[in-house]
């Protein structure tokens, strides 16, 4: 399977030299072809896993149990102000 | 030859739950930047979402209003793209599998029939952060409270034909979903906010390209920008080009859309099974329990009032609006069961139409169901005249002083006490011989005027049908 390795690291904001490009494409593509070997088993009637762990969801109480952290989280932000997350500029 | 338009919505639509989808944190609306916020919805390494129980509830209970099919196993997936506002870099949703399918919403048709709209799914996801953008020069802020506040997407299918058709689907889902309790659906807020897919073709013909509206946060405006749409892929047709597929995004100051094309390269999301979340179970016991608790959905409520009360469509349409609005009516015919109509029209004309012209909401009317039915009551046992009741209506609008105090101070009382009648009766006739000259040699018509002069000099207080009863009589002479 031939993979576009611009496009995916495009997708995943990585920056990839062209040497590294060269490299990376034919191995992300054996590994796809590799996976791609599961195609050829015949899943009918199997119901498909959603999770390997045959659990089911537990779930959390509607009940608030955070309070203001905001000094504490916002301690590693490269930037922020009046309490808001500064980062460059994003406009449609 | 014309063109035939076709729409299907999605409906993002905030779940009211007092905390966040996966995490424990308030979603109160209006805090602090950034003071609702923890390590599970700032997406910190290592963290593990865990659902909220009522956000699954309250979805379940909204796919059975809209009699739809609840999956009792659905599952979660990761959608992926970048944005400063989406902290973890993907937003958890439903993709393959989601937690509502099929169900449908019937809206009004101009021929006083019903068209039947299909919805495709609902499905459970988390919102984004905040970006503002505006007043700021090379930065962009961001507020990260509403990260990972539940929603749900309502997508329906192609079935709209027009934008009058898109806003009676789109104002009857968000009727719904108010008497459902499962979202304020605040439009200004944000919590209920609509994308429109449109494309069109002859009719007869295949679908034609679609175009996605994006940025409509009110009624008005999705009316507006479908038209525009519309006209513009009509234009561009008919032209000889070609409709391209993209995301527009509406702009409500110039009323036009534009293309976003730095949105195209995002759309490839890469979904994913979301391997932090095991599947969704839910029993048939839990969905049927949800089932019996549901409460009387809009038009099962229009239709009680038009058989019970025997009111018109219009008033009923009028009254159900909310929940509240239903309940406060019912609670006024508690206290004045002689007249369902009255109530009614006093509601609906009188008592709403004052407090919309004061920009209130129902809650904050100062005169309660109890009082306004005291009112009622006065003009039930013909203490005081219709007239006069909105008099003393005012003046119950700004005191918290009795009906029966008002209509005193005010002497508003109704007179049905026959000697006075007669004597106001035969004052107007002493001062207006030409008139009754005329009345006796066989004008009928001055009897309005009679009328009118006998219920001026009363000051409204006397009792309409005595007075007509009293003058026929009197001006026989
Ligand atoms: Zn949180």
């Amino acid at each position: 399977m031939e993979i576009d390795v611009r496009k995916v690291a495009m997708l995943s904001r990585i920056r990839l030299t062209d040497d590294e490009a060269a490299e990376l494409g034919p191995q992300l593509s054996s590994i796809l072809g590799y996976v791609e070997q599961l195609g050829k088993v015949d899943t009918d009637g199997v119901p498909p896993t959603a999770h390997p762990h045959d659990a089911a969801m537990p779930l959390r109480a509607n009940v608030v149990t955070n309070g203001n952290r905001r000094e504490e989280l916002q301690a590693p932000a490269p930037k922020t102000e009046s309490g808001l997350y500064v980062v460059p500029k994003v406009i449609e | 030859m014309s063109w035939e338009v076709v729409i299907g919505l999605e409906v993002h639509c905030q779940i009211n739950t007092d905390t966040k989808a996966f995490c424990g944190c308030s979603t109160e609306f209006g805090a602090e930047p950034n003071t609702q916020t923890c390590p599970v919805c700032l997406g910190m390494p290592g963290q593990l979402p865990v659902l909220n129980t009522v956000a699954v509830d309250k979805t379940i209970l909204t796919g059975l209003a809209i009699n739809a099919h609840i999956n009792l196993e659905s599952k979660f997936d990761r959608k992926n793209y970048f944005y400063p506002d989406l902290p973890k870099g993907y937003q958890i949703s439903q993709f393959a599998v989601p937690l509502v399918v099929g169900g449908y919403i019937d809206i009004p048709t101009k021929d006083g029939g019903e068209k039947r709209l299909g919805i495709t799914r609902i499905h459970m996801e988390e919102d984004a952060g905040k970006s503002m953008h505006e007043g700021l020069d090379a930065v962009s802020h961001i507020d990260l409270n509403r990260s990972g506040v539940p929603l749900m997407e309502i997508v329906s299918e192609p079935d709209m034909r027009s934008a009058d058709e898109a806003i009676a689907y789109l104002k009857q889902l968000h009727q719904l979903i108010r008497f459902l309790g499962v979202s304020g659906a605040d439009m200004e807020k944000g919590q209920f906010r609509c994308d429109a897919n449109i494309s069109v073709r002859r009719p007869g013909e295949p679908f034609g390209t679609r175009t996605e509206m994006k940025n409509m946060n009110s009624f008005r405006f999705i009316k507006q920008a479908i038209e525009f749409e519309v006209l513009r892929q009509i234009e561009i047709i008919e032209d000889g080009g070609e409709v391209v597929q993209e995301s527009r995004l509406w702009d409500s100051v110039k009323c036009e859309s534009r293309s976003m094309r730095s949105k195209e390269e995002a759309h490839d999301y890469r979904y994913f099974p979301e391997p932090d979340l095991p599947p969704l179970r839910v029993s048939q016991q839990e969905v049927d329990a949800i089932k019996a608790g549901m409460p009387e959905l809009p038009g099962q409520l229009r239709k009680r009032f038009e058989t019970e009360y025997g009111l018109s469509s219009y008033d009923a349409d009028v009254l159900t609006q909310t929940l509240e609005s239903a309940a406060w009516y019912e609670s006024l015919v508690a206290a004045h069961p002689a007249d369902p109509k009255r109530c009614a029209n006093w509601m609906a004309n009188e008592l709403l139409g004052r407090l919309n012209d004061a920009g209130k909401d129902l809650s904050e009317s100062p005169v309660s169901a109890a009082r306004l039915a005291e009112l009622l009551n006065r003009i039930g046992d013909n203490t005081i005249s219709g007239k006069a009741a909105k008099d003393v209506f005012d003046a119950m609008m700004e005191s918290t002083d009795s009906v029966d105090a008002i209509i005193e101070a005010k002497g508003l009382k109704q007179v049905s006490d026959s000697g006075a009648i007669d004597a106001i009766i035969l004052e107007v006739m002493a001062a207006n011989p030409a008139q009754v000259e005329g009345y006796r040699g066989g004008k009928d018509k001055l009897m309005g005027f009679f009328v009118g002069q006998v219920m001026k000099a009363s000051r409204g207080t006397a009792n309409p049908g005595m007075v007509n009863q009293r003058l026929l009589e009197l001006l026989k002479g």
